[in-house]
């Protein structure tokens, strides 16, 4: 499918949960969707059988920089061989949306990854813990208004 | 036969002094520690393998800290394992000596600045004998850094506290 089918197949299926297509002037043409709505799309997006996509390539954070983080979902179809971009913008304030690693099990350690470094809580997630970052660490390193801290655990962090 | 044995074929005795002898001791029997961190441990490894053999100067790798002399920290030593590094440390018997092997141990290498996660080198929680620049060294320039250590346990004094 093309895109442009894809974004007619959601937009069918959801109307205004589909917030944004893009495909012109962007490296990738993506759909930005509603965050409250990710556990519905993503898992028509993978039930159905003219889309089915069935590989989660990447799930990655984003912060946008202007008061909003984000989710982007990369995802292939081995079936039909086609692709997607799914994004999502989340208030930086209280960053919550659902998990999807109950329809990609390869979600799990990405929404961890997600959280360690953006701080974006997905609910209904097995196991959220921090994958990399020790557990005790203050905040979330890869967000725009991170301070590195003076000390952590005694030992000096800056240079 | 060597020369030491034709010299005291007869008396069997050799005459030293117990400083001399135990730095001796200890110098040709550095058990290391190993202790890959990252992509040093890669030329670690290599050091210790057939090329470069660090067997012949007593170097061989443990992997406990209860049977090593000397701690060869290769590779970037983040925060998490900072503490387990500490604790490491604190494990090995006395007299027990520390090599930093590499830009990140020494100072925090290319992670210096922007580093959240790094600890700006390994002598912040241990104290360390010999640094071993590099990015990553060498084998020949860790061979170097545990000569450079072999001296500086000859050296060393029963009596006096050594720096």
């Amino acid at each position: 499918m093309t895109f442009d089918e894809i974004t007619k197949r959601l937009r069918d299926a959801f109307g205004d949960a589909v917030v944004e297509a893009k495909s012109e002037g962007v490296p990738e043409p993506f759909l930005k969707v509603a965050p409250g709505k990710i556990h519905e799309i993503a898992a028509l997006l993978n039930d159905d059988t003219v889309l089915r996509f069935d590989f989660l390539m990447c799930l990655s954070g984003v912060d946008n920089g202007k008061e909003t983080l984000g989710v982007v979902y990369h995802l292939y179809s081995m079936e039909h061989r086609h692709r997607l971009a799914l994004k999502t913008d989340l208030p930086a304030a209280d960053p919550k949306l659902s998990t999807v690693s109950d329809i990609w099990p390869t979600a799990n350690w990405h929404e961890r990854e997600a959280w360690d470094m953006y701080g974006i809580v997905f609910e209904n997630h097995p196991d959220l813990r921090r994958i990399l970052l020790p557990e005790d660490y203050p905040g979330h390193p890869l967000r725009k208004d991170f301070k590195v801290p003076e000390f952590y655990n005694g030992m000096k962090v800056p240079y | 036969m060597g020369l030491l044995d034709r010299q005291f074929n007869n008396s069997n005795v050799i005459i030293t002094s117990m400083e001399n002898l135990l730095n001796w001791a200890r110098l040709s029997s550095l058990w290391q520690m190993q202790f890959g961190l990252a992509c040093c441990a890669i030329e670690m490894m290599a050091a210790a393998a057939s090329n470069y053999d660090f067997d012949r100067f007593g170097v061989i790798p443990r992997a406990t800290p209860r049977q090593s002399d000397v701690m060869i920290v290769a590779g970037t030593v983040t925060l998490k394992m900072a503490s387990r590094i500490k604790r490491l440390y604190d494990q090995m018997s006395e007299p027990r000596y520390v090599v930093s092997m590499g830009s990140c141990s020494n100072c925090g290498g290319p992670y210096w600045e922007h580093g959240y996660h790094v600890l700006k080198g390994v002598d912040r929680v241990i104290p360390v004998d010999v640094y071993v620049p590099g990015c990553p060294p060498r084998p020949e320039a860790l061979m170097e850094g545990i000569i450079k250590l072999q001296e500086k346990i000859r050296r060393e004094s029963l009596v006096k506290k050594s720096a």
